[in-house]
């Protein structure tokens, strides 16, 4: 077959002047989706760095501090722009949060479960309700949006019904002391590099306690998750037959089916991470404060659309990176924190995510119409 | 063993009460083009369908290199090297030529467990098939969307020739062309014929169709009208075989007499 049709090799004559047209190394670089982000991030550190350089935001302790809150976020985050890249929402992430929490919690403190099987237990409940999600979606047909919108508060109603009837309040502390020895739980809750701080606080370089041990004791787990996964996930999409897959799913589903692209299971997939991921930002938060709340993860669906948005995905779906998410959370971690380390009052961080997302959504649109647009 | 390469015998489609299709005969031989014309509600959509194997016929047998076969699925008729190219051309704009040229069929490389596309003979591949039908992409990573409609339905068709296809089926491949564009892609069809490939082209436009075909098959109302060869018939009688050329001739006069009307 490939010698035969190797032969069709006349130069048939399209308009030579649409190719003469070249298009230079910016345009190429600007079609990136990540680099609004990768820009925003900038920005936001070359403010902070004139503004707040002299504070202790960029101490090690600092650092770390809105490393970790942009990692939880950016779990999050990368999830949800994976999906969005896939063409559908799901705005049951921040209620998949609390509801993984209390999945954790009262099994291991009411019913005397070992803290692992409970962990577990909650990663098996998470991937059946993407799972739910996902074939909801696509047996249907109907809106993401509107499905998932269903399961918020579902699931967030359940967790609080739940959590009463079974403790009569809507937290349940108590799991810190189940942490240690746990075959498990030390993945969602060690510290790592702790030589690295010793180290560097033995040499004086960075703040001690009064009692001699540093200030920053080692990288929290969420950074440590946050960085694995966008790993994984860009290395996914840009090199691997299913992130193929992801993109024309979400860039034309009728399209990706006729070639034989199995979109439904695709995008269940899909559903299944953000559930997850949802339930991993919870495990780290439940074992880093020994409790788990009802209302955890409130309003993080949101935030980790923004982040995502921010990133470059489009809200139609087919185009972005887990990458640009990634630096999105970075972007909305940095001065979420950063912020206390100004004058500005902290009241007008919303304020901030609003703009930024307005003008991300501005900039994507106008880079979209570039990408689509025939000559 | 007959030299046709695929025959479609006395194919019909019923829905409930409604006959789409009846007694529809269609026969090519390899490098054969065969152009199916018919104005809209001629049963066109129906017959792709059934030709791809979305649609079963309910009567009348399909007959692939000589081997009579079912079609259940549409995978089934790809399998047997009848790939139909739709109307939408199921490209995805924002993705690249290469991601699109592979979409669903992507080569891999790599141990088990640990393949990964293989992005580098993926565009290795796709930068030259586009060459060879004088699409110079300068990078096969650009979007489809920077594409013009004429080089987007070469890469589709270049696409299903490049998985194997004997058969093409082209739903309307000139229908939303320029004039420039719409002969590049015909001038395409032509030479894939000649390579051996047998084309089914659907399309209501007479003046792209009779300098490529080599037969022709007219659909009215479901109903074959027949098939003629090209030395057996002209443009003209073509055009007025179909519903909208009778048409066409009685707009005429009545917009002569309109004229003649408003002079006085």
């Amino acid at each position: 077959m490939s010698t035969k049709s190797k032969s069709i090799e006349t130069k048939t004559d399209f308009n030579q002047d649409e190719r003469l047209k070249k298009v230079s190394k910016l345009r190429l670089l600007l079609n990136r989706p990540e680099l609004g982000a990768l820009g925003g991030a900038i920005l936001v550190f070359m403010f902070f760095g004139i503004v707040a350089g002299d504070t202790g935001m960029f101490s090690a302790y600092g650092i770390l501090n809105f490393l970790d809150v942009s990692a939880n976020l950016g779990i999050i985050a990368i999830a949800a722009a994976m999906l969005m890249i896939g063409g559908e929402f799901d705005l049951s992430i921040g209620s998949m949060i609390g509801f993984a929490g209390i999945c954790i919690a009262i099994p291991a403190i009411y019913w005397g479960w070992p803290l692992w099987m409970s962990i577990i237990f909650a990663f098996s409940m998470a991937v059946l309700i993407g799972y739910f999600n996902g074939i909801l979606v696509v047996r249907t047909g109907l809106p993401s949006f509107i499905v998932t919108l269903a399961m918020l508060f579902i699931l967030r109603g359940a967790t609080l019904a739940i959590t009463r009837l079974i403790t009569g309040r809507t937290q349940v502390p108590g799991l810190r002391v189940l942490i240690e020895d746990d075959p498990l739980a030390w993945i969602f809750a060690t510290d790592t590099f702790k030589w690295v701080f010793t180290w560097l606080g033995s040499m004086n370089l960075i703040a001690l306690r009064t009692d001699g041990t540093p200030l920053a004791t080692g990288i929290p787990p969420s950074v440590i998750w946050f960085i694995v996964l966008a790993i994984i996930t860009t290395w996914i999409l840009m090199k691997t037959r299913y992130g193929n897959w992801i993109f024309a799913s979400g860039g034309d589903k009728n399209g990706a089916n006729n070639v034989g692209v199995p979109v439904g299971r695709v995008k269940i997939s899909l559903f299944i991470g953000t559930a997850v991921a949802a339930t991993i930002f919870a495990t780290i938060q439940v074992l880093d404060a020994g409790s788990a709340d009802t209302m955890r993860g409130t309003l993080k669906e949101l935030e980790a659309i923004a982040a995502a948005v921010v990133g470059g995905c489009l809200l139609t779906g087919g185009y972005g990176s887990a990458i640009g998410a990634a630096f999105g959370a970075l972007i909305f971690g940095t001065v979420s924190m950063g912020i206390f380390y100004t004058d500005v009052d902290t009241d007008w961080f919303k304020v901030f995510l609003g703009a930024m997302m307005l003008i991300a959504v501005i900039f994507n649109n106008y880079i979209r119409r570039k990408v689509t647009e025939s000559k | 063993m007959s030299d046709y390469l695929v025959q479609f015998n006395n194919i019909s489609k019923f829905f409930g009460k409604v006959i789409a299709l009846k007694d529809v005969t269609m026969k090519l031989k390899k490098g054969e083009i065969m152009c199916l014309l018919g104005d809209n509600g001629a049963g066109k959509s129906t017959l792709i369908k059934t030709l791809a194997g979305v649609h079963r016929p309910d009567e009348g047998e399909i007959i692939v290199e000589g081997k009579k076969t079912i079609f259940d699925s549409p995978k089934d008729a790809l399998d047997m090297g009848i790939a139909t190219v739709y109307q939408d051309l199921a490209l995805v704009s924002l993705m690249s030529v290469t991601r699109n040229f592979f979409m669903g069929r992507e080569p891999m490389k790599g141990p088990p467990f640990f393949k990964t596309f293989d992005i580098d003979k993926a565009n290795k591949i796709a930068a030259e098939r586009m060459g060879q039908i004088g699409i110079d992409v300068r990078d096969p990573s650009q979007a489809v969307g920077t594409m013009s409609g004429g080089e987007r339905q070469c890469l589709a068709i270049s696409r299903a020739i490049y998985f194997g296809a004997k058969v093409l089926v082209l739903d309307e491949p000139t229908s939303a062309l320029g004039v420039h564009q719409a002969s590049v892609v015909l001038k395409y069809i032509v030479k894939a014929a000649s390579q051996g490939l047998a084309v089914i082209l659907i399309t209501h436009n007479v003046h792209h169709a009779y300098p490529v075909g080599n037969s022709f098959t007219v659909l009215n109302r479901g109903k074959s009208l027949g098939t003629y060869e090209k030395k057996d018939i002209s443009r003209e009688k073509l055009l007025s075989m179909m519903a909208g050329g009778e048409e066409l001739n009685k707009l005429e006069v009545e917009l002569r007499e309109m004229n003649r009307s408003s002079a006085n």
